[in-house]
């Protein structure tokens, strides 16, 4: 069963969860893996300790262009619709803008002149990091700059293959890389704060999880803190509250050291066992 | 001069100090760059004086009535988008990147590329100055485009209307939505928080505005979450010749602003956070 760990906005404590989730399941004797699908800033590592265990790269396809065989004649560049390939064709000047290249084949499948080969650039990484017998953690991680990290969540995410529970920690926002994460997933659990921009990211990401046709539940954190518009609209909404995390200074302040709350005040273990059962009773297949 | 605000990760109050610095004197022009969740109209309410239409890319459909299903699209599809489902072609609206080429290689000149021009561009006024946000359709990349729409926008404003300052709050992250909010910015300020995470986070940032060869800031809030990672962050920007030009403590305060539909320096502008943000910006405005 693939769970997704998400929010709208960042920040709201989706890490926080994730890894804190991942942990209760571990401790409980799950066959669990966690993908850190957050892959411009993937941070989930930090909290555990991992012996890695493979790691390759994500590569896109970039042309390029053999001017010997080209004859200038601007069927790729008209074929490109990202404006990666620049053409000067009174001064047989042609050139691949690398930066906004998004690998699709269309210029070669455009040459009739066997102008176009075609090279591998990375994009990121997928690395593979073992925490126990049972538990591991999968991380991706784009290189800085690159313009879209869903070929690196998606590589992350198939290598988890479909055994046991998998826990996805999704990029925030609701954009592409959002998308991309939460289709794969059985359920959705969105972490969001009882503020006036909380709400207004939640309510985002709820509409959008609509349209796909994804179930999902709410975590509220930093609980108190803000007011109760988010209750009447959950309420309106009809969408259940799974968990409510308080604000409070000692859970914050284990988070800051990177420490596991539910390992340092394991009274929020039941609580994450009891918030997995009934995603499972309701929403899963108990195939694991 | 253009200051832009960001953060690694969310979550970190950056929009909180953007919308200080938007009402601290002067008339500004606030451009909210964090197009996937813009948060700043929701505190400054500004008036609808345009709209635009935002064409973020297209996405392939198939007509039936056309199609042979001799699958020639999906083997020249890049991007997994197109397979067969019950012995038909099928595309994918949520993998689709909207690169044209199954429709060229089409031979029944079955597929359309439908645009998407769900996502929006606003501007108007608010209380000290003018506003400019994107609103980006659930769903959709090239945030970085938009934000770059956003930025030329919130520059004609500016030299429009005699004003001399452009805030822009930045989306999370390291992606293009990121590089085209900073790139040729005067300065940039990093809001972080002691948090492992935190501190993590501001590194891969602090790598691209490195890259990027911007006068760089940072901004520590909640510092009395964690003195000594507070400290650790200090040391290691102070080795990178980074200034930290401000730290915060933890004030619900700022949340009540935020409720209030404030900044802080509205709300409470004797409180320590409004008098140190004042503080940080006379030191950014200052410094040529
Ligand atoms: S389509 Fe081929 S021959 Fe024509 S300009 Fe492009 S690379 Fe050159
Ligand atoms: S692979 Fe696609 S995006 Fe890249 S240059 Fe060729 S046509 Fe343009
Ligand atoms: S290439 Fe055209 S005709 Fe062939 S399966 Fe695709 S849509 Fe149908
Ligand atoms: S437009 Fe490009 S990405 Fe979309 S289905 Fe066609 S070939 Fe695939």
């Amino acid at each position: 069963m693939k769970i997704a760990i998400a929010s709208g906005k960042g920040g709201t404590g989706k890490t926080l969860v994730s890894t804190n989730l991942f942990y209760t399941l571990q401790q409980h004797g799950y066959r669990v893996k966690l993908i850190d699908c957050d892959a411009e800033e993937p941070n989930d590592l930090i909290f555990f300790k991992g012996i890695l265990s493979k790691s390759f790269c994500v590569n896109q396809k970039v042309p390029v262009i053999n001017e010997i065989n080209c004859t200038y004649c601007g069927k790729c560049h008209e074929y490109c619709n990202y404006n990666a390939i620049f053409i000067l064709p009174p001064s047989k000047v042609i050139k691949v803008i690398e930066d906004l290249c998004h690998g699709c084949g269309a210029c070669s499948a455009a040459c009739i002149y066997s102008a176009i080969t075609e090279k591998d650039v990375s994009l990121g990484t997928v690395s593979c990091f073992g925490i126990t017998e049972k538990t591991s953690i999968i991380e991706a991680k784009i290189n800085v700059g690159i313009f879209s990290p869903v070929s690196v969540i998606k590589a992350a995410i198939k290598e988890a293959g479909n055994e046991g529970i998998i826990i996805l920690d999704s990029p925030p926002g609701t954009s592409c890389p959002f998308i991309q994460t939460v289709a794969t997933a059985d359920y959705v659990i969105l972490v969001t704060e009882p503020t006036p921009f909380g709400l207004s990211d939640l309510k985002q990401s709820v509409e959008t999880l609509k349209t796909m046709g994804k179930t999902c539940g709410i975590i509220i954190n930093r609980a108190g803190l803000g007011n109760n518009d988010i209750y009447s609209y959950l309420n309106q909404e009809n969408i259940p509250i799974l968990m409510e995390i308080p604000f409070d200074k000692t859970i914050a302040s284990h988070y800051s050291k990177g420490e596991i709350v539910a390992k340092y005040m394991p009274e929020w273990q039941p609580q994450f066992m009891s918030m997995l059962n009934s995603i499972v009773e309701k929403d899963g297949n108990c195939s694991y | 001069m253009e200051i832009a605000v960001i953060s690694g990760k969310g979550g970190t109050g950056k929009s909180s100090i953007s919308a200080a610095f938007a009402t601290l004197s002067e008339k500004v022009v606030l451009a909210d760059c964090d197009v996937d969740a813009a948060n700043l109209h929701i505190l400054f309410n500004p008036s609808h004086d345009e709209e635009l239409v935002y064409a973020s890319g297209h996405k392939a459909t198939i007509n039936y009535n056309l199609c042979l299903n001799c699958g020639l699209c999906s083997n020249y599809c890049r991007f997994d988008a197109i397979s067969f489902q019950n012995n038909k072609v099928a595309i994918s609206e949520t993998s689709c990147d909207g690169c044209f080429l199954c429709s060229r290689v089409c031979p029944s000149k079955a597929i359309s590329m439908i645009r998407n021009d769900k996502s929006r561009m606003y501007s108007g006024s608010f209380r000290n100055g003018k506003m400019v946000y994107g609103r980006l359709a659930p769903g959709e990349e090239n945030s970085g485009k938009l934000v770059s729409i956003v930025r030329e926008k919130a520059k004609q404003i500016a030299a429009q209307s005699s004003i001399n300052t452009i805030i822009l709050d930045g989306p999370p992250g390291i992606g293009c939505a990121v590089i085209s909010t900073i790139t040729g910015v005067d300065h940039v300020l990093i809001v972080t928080e002691p948090t492992i995470s935190g501190m993590h986070d501001l590194q891969r940032t602090v790598e691209i505005t490195a890259k990027f060869n911007l006068k760089t800031w940072v901004l520590i809030n909640k510092y009395d979450l964690n003195f000594e990672m507070t400290k650790q962050i200090e040391v290691y920007c102070n080795d990178l010749g980074i200034k930290t030009i401000g730290k915060l403590l933890f004030n619900p305060q700022v949340v009540e602003a935020m409720i209030n539909c404030k900044s802080i320096v509205e709300w409470a502008p004797t409180s320590d956070v409004a008098e140190e943000i004042r503080a940080a910006y006379g030191m950014i405005v200052c410094n040529k």
